[in-house]
Parts: C-alpha cells; structure tokens; sequence
C-alpha cells in the first residue's frame, strides 16, 4: 500500500465522512422527526385547511379555493390588524433595544461590582410573558392598580380598558420589558468585545464619551444591532400573545390586536377555522419576506 | 513641539507601586526610547504621559505646564498604539482624519492635510481602503499617518513595531526615525527590544521594576552602564558578570589574576561584554569551551571559567576552535572592564 493512499493523520480531517448511509440517517433523525411534526405537519395543515370554509357547527367544510385570503384582504379589520402590528412591533422593538443599549452602555463604565448589576439587570428574563402580563396589569388595573391610583392622585384619569392609545401603551411596555434583559445580555457582552485601544485612540483623538459612542462604539456594535433587530421583530410579531392575551386581549376595539392573537381569537373564539388558517399562513409569508428582506439589505450595511 | 518634562513620577495600583519614581526633561525634538523587559512599568508610564492612566505622585508638565489632570485629547498628543487601533469601520482617509474632524476643521482642510500625510507616507493608493484590507505595515502606516495629520506637540509610541515581521521591522524603524527627525516632534517610545532602543534613541531610559535604572544616550549606557541590569540588558550576546575580589593590587576571579584599574577592594561585581575579550596565549582569563556558535562575522564561544562560571566570548571573524573543549586564553583591556558593587549592583567609578 502506498504512502498516499490515505492522509497520514485520518483524524485531523475537519469534516467526517461516512462510508455507509445508515449511521448520517440515525444522526439526523431526530432533528427531522422533530421539525416534520412540530412543524411541517402543522404548516401543512395549516396551509390545507386555509382552503376549506366550515360549517357553524364544525362538522363538515367545504373546499373554496382562495376565498378564505381573498375575503381577509378586503377585510378592513384584518388590514387594520397589520397596522395594529407594524406600529406594536416597532414600539416593542425600540423599547426593548435602546433602554437596554443605555442599561449596557453604563454597565460596561462600571469598574466595581459589575457582575451585582449584570444579574439584576437579567432577571426580568427569567419572568414568563404571561406573568409579566399579570403583573403590568395589577400594576396599572384600573380600580386596584398600584400605578394607576397614583396617576389618579396626579390628576390623570388611567384607563386602559377604554383608552386605545393607553392599552398599546400598556402592552408595548408589558412586552417590552422582560426583553430588555435579553437584548442587555448581548449588548454588553459585545461592548466588552470592542477592543480598548480603539476607544482610547478615540479618546486621544479628542473624541469625548458620547461623541466616542456614536462614531466609533455604535457602528461597532451593527452586527449584534442587527441580530437583535431581527430577534425583537419576531418576538414582537409571535411571542408576545400571552401579554396580550392577560392585559387586554386584544381590545379595546381591537386597538392591540396584532395579527398573531387576530389568528388566535378568529379561530378559537370565533371559531372560524378556514379563515384563521388562511391568516397563519400570511403571516408565514410576511415573516420569510421581511427576513429575506432585512438579511438582503441591512446586513450589508451592517459589515465593516 | 514642545519639551516633556517628568518629575518623580509614580504610580500606584492599591498598594503595589509599579512606577517608583522616574524623573527626566526631554527636549523639544528629542527622541526618547523607553527600554525594559515586560512587566517592567514602560507601557504604564508611557500610558500616564499620554493621559489613558492616573499619575499617583509627582508631576507631568508637557510644554512647560502641569497635564497631570488634563484629559487625553487636552494635552495635544498622539500615540500609535502596538496593535494600531485603526477604527475598523472607517477607510484610511476617515481614520486619518477622524481627530480633524473633531476638531472641528472645515471638510476641505482636512482632506487637503490627508492627502499631504498620505503622500509622505506613500499612502495614496490606499486611502478609499479599510483596514481589513490592508497589510501589517500598510496599518502600522496608517496609524503613524493618523498621529501625524493632528500636528501633535507629542507622538507617544507603544511597542509599535512588534506585530510586523523582521525584515519590515528593520525598514519601519528607519522611516519612523527619519519622519520624527523630518517633523521634528518629540516623541517617547516604547520597546521591548534593545537593538530599537540603541538604534532609535537619542536618549534612552532603561527601565526595571518601575525604576529607571538608567538614562542616558545609547552609547553612554552601552559604554557605562550604571547598573548591572542596565548593563546585561543592553548588548548582545549580553555581558558577561563574575565574582572578584580586589587584593594586593590585583583582581582575583578564582584563580585567575586580573589587572585591577578601579583599584577595587574586597568583593566587587565584574562585568565583561563578550565583544571585548580577545585572544592571547598570556592572557588571563582561561575559558574551558563548550559549544561555537560561528556567526560569519563574529563567532560565540560558549564555555566555563574554572571555577565554573558560565562565560561567552565573542571572538571577530572565523574561529575553527572550541567544538572539543579545549582551554582558550583571553584577556581584555582594563577600559573594558565594567565594576559594580555587590549589594547595590550600582556601578563602580
């Protein structure tokens, strides 16, 4: 056999490769007995039933081709749902990044006892979505909230339940604030990333602190910024149902209802199964597109 | 432009000292090299004169007044740092004219002082470039660029040429001398390494454990070196140090009987640099050879003393001997002959 036969050290390749077909197999099962039942069983479901219109009491459905989208998109309540969502997804998104970004900012000038406020800053994370819901509700209920009794002594008359502007408010800042641990967590972590000497180059520079911040420190921390973006969207869009589920479900007049908890009270409040399925699989589509989107043209700008 | 002056400086951190008091005037212009091994305070002292570290005592006038307290950007310096700290997001011209724009000038202005820098420096070529796109000397360019556009009356630089391969060390030290020269800025430098040290300095301050064991020009220290580790930092192969004690008007080593022109009495340190032993069938010094070490123009010849003292010698030209431990006699000329005391390790006369 000759020298060249085979590497001289079969163990320092960096890629595996497997002779038979049956060992690959095993390996990534589960990953696809997982994927295909939480995921592609249920979207394909969805995308299925997103065809058929039911009866009123649920016992048969009859196919009718698009009507079901074709209906939602004259809706005017389902348009103003999108709206509802861009204006409640951008508010989460910024009132989860900058307080956290300003929280990190003052963290990293921190010489002693970093590490105290690093933990109590994460806690909130730890906090359940539905339970933060809870809590902002007691806190500003209208006739035993803590919050609302002193507006009240302040002369302002807090009631979410009527007020729209007031009810967005009380979600976006309900949903927004758990996550303001998690974007915290990666903002600092990628402030202590940025190297010293830069910083102090900036400072020798003649740069002060704030100025140092915006031209040098910020456009250094893009790639995290634009993770984070991309994350609060999606959090904002699908993960803040039970917050708005405990505050107001989706009232009042329909002024929180975002397209997600739109998909949740047609279905199993309103029991109409057809058009809820037509509305996840929008929503499907909104969500790959708007991640094409930021992925094709943000990240570019985002590189240095 | 403007002269340095230092004035017991000290540093401390909690209750360790690191910088035990260095005093030195600079000159306008002049080029001072600050010389010692890691951990020996130079990166911190240069790191207090730039304004990035807090003076613990003593006073830092720059210009002729007092910058212990003045922020960084107030005290008109530059610095290049070892790893560049080029803003990674910005082209050259950006990085360069970053502290201008500070500043303040009109856009005009500053791209006019850009582009006259990037001409010295032969960067014009690169100036659309960020730095990922450029090599270890190209950002080691950019960053002397970006601490020359600003006309500082300072340039401070901290090892700044120890990221780049021999050969452009070599090159890089010659443009930086001659720039500094051209500009006529004083600067203080940073090194590890004592042939950037002897090469560049008009003065040098060699530094250990946060003392300056000595200041002086290079030759100075070379030739008198006031301290033995001042004297066995400076110079390659580094200088030979044995026991001797002066008696009878002679320097013992062992058995060995040395000319003794300190007139040293009693016990004293004797440093020989290798270069300055010669050979001579009557010389005194009897070097049992190990190992040659042939280098072309020199050859170093590693062995023992009698008494079993490591000794090297660096003989001029070729020499064919000591591979076989055979006996070789030196001797060397009394100017050449180094005396420090044994518990001061100051020098001697």
């Amino acid at each position: 056999m000759g020298a060249g036969d085979r590497p001289l050290y079969p163990r320092m390749e960096k890629r595996v490769t497997f002779k038979g077909w049956l060992l690959p197999l095993c390996l990534i099962a589960p990953q696809v007995f997982i994927s295909a039942v939480f995921f592609f069983y249920p979207a394909g479901q969805a995308v299925w039933q997103s065809l058929f219109i039911p009866d009123p009491f649920g016992l048969s459905s009859q196919f009718v081709g698009l009507e079901n989208f074709e209906y939602l998109l004259g809706d005017p309540f389902y348009r103003a749902s999108f709206i509802t969502t861009a204006i409640f997804s951008t508010l989460v998104t910024l009132a989860a990044m900058i307080p956290a970004l300003f929280l990190a900012v003052m963290a990293d000038r921190l010489v002693k006892s970093a590490g105290v406020y690093r933990t109590l800053l994460i806690w909130p994370y730890a906090v359940a979505p539905a339970v933060a819901g809870v809590l902002w509700l007691f806190m500003f209920n209208t006739r035993v909230g803590v919050v609302a009794w002193y507006l009240g002594q302040l002369g302002y008359d807090w009631n979410h339940v009527l007020n729209e502007g007031e009810a967005m408010g009380l979600v976006v800042v309900a949903s927004a604030w758990g996550r303001i641990s998690y974007n915290f967590l990666f903002f600092f972590a990628a402030l202590q990333a940025v190297p010293r000497s830069i910083i102090e180059a900036a400072a020798i520079d003649g740069a002060r602190f704030w100025r140092r911040f915006f031209t040098i420190v910020l456009p250094l921390l893009s790639p995290t910024t634009f993770f984070l973006l991309v994350v609060n969207i999606v959090y904002a869009f699908f993960e803040t149902f039970g917050v708005i589920h405990t505050i107001t479900s989706g009232g009042p007049q329909q002024a929180t209802t975002i397209l997600v908890y739109k998909v949740f009270s047609d279905g199993f409040v309103g029991q109409d199964l057809g058009s809820s399925a037509a509305q996840s699989v929008i929503l499907l589509v909104v969500v790959g597109l708007l991640t094409v989107l930021q992925f094709k043209y943000v990240e570019k700008r985002v590189h240095y | 432009m403007a002269t340095v002056e230092l004035d017991d400086i000290k540093k401390r951190f909690g209750s360790t000292e690191v910088i035990k008091g260095v005093s030195i005037n600079v000159a306008d212009g002049e080029f001072i090299v600050i010389v010692g091994p890691s951990g020996c305070g130079k990166s911190t002292l240069l790191r207090m004169v730039a304004g990035l570290e807090t003076i613990t005592e003593g006073e830092l006038r720059i210009g002729g007044t007092r910058a212990n307290d003045l922020e960084p950007m107030d005290r008109d310096i530059a610095m290049v740092f070892q790893n560049y700290a080029l803003y990674p997001h910005m082209s050259v011209a950006q990085n360069m004219g970053y502290g201008l724009r500070i500043k303040g000038l009109p856009k005009a202005e500053i791209a006019a002082k850009v582009q006259g820098v990037a001409e010295l420096l032969q960067l014009t070529e690169l100036l659309d470039r960020k730095p990922k796109q450029l090599s270890g000397g190209q950002r080691q360019r950019v960053a002397m660029g970006r601490a020359i556009v600003r006309e500082p009356k300072v340039f401070l630089f901290d090892e700044p040429l120890s990221n780049l391969d021999a050969k452009l060390r070599v090159q890089m030290r010659l443009e930086i001398r001659e720039l500094q020269a051209k500009l006529g800025i004083t600067a203080l430098y940073v090194t590890h390494d004592q042939v950037e040290a002897m090469t560049m300095a008009d003065r040098m301050i060699v530094m250990n454990e946060g003392i300056a064991e000595q200041i002086g020009t290079p030759l100075d220290v070379y030739e008198r070196p006031a301290s033995l580790f001042a004297a066995q930092f400076i110079g390659s192969p580094s200088m030979n140090v044995v026991e001797a004690e002066g008696r009878d008007g002679a320097l013992h080593v062992g058995d060995m009987r040395l000319p003794n022109p300190a007139a040293a009495q009693g016990p004293v340190m004797l440093g020989l640099r290798p270069e300055h032993l010669v050979p001579d069938p009557d010389g005194p010094i009897a070097l049992q050879v190990q190992l040659a070490e042939p280098l072309g123009a020199n050859t170093l010849l590693h062995g023992k003393l009698p008494d079993g003292t490591a000794f090297t010698a660096s003989l001029a030209g070729v020499h064919n001997v000591g591979h076989g431990g055979e006996a070789l006699r030196l001797s060397v000329t009394p100017e050449h002959m180094h005396f420090f005391d044994k518990t001061t390790r100051r020098r001697l006369t």
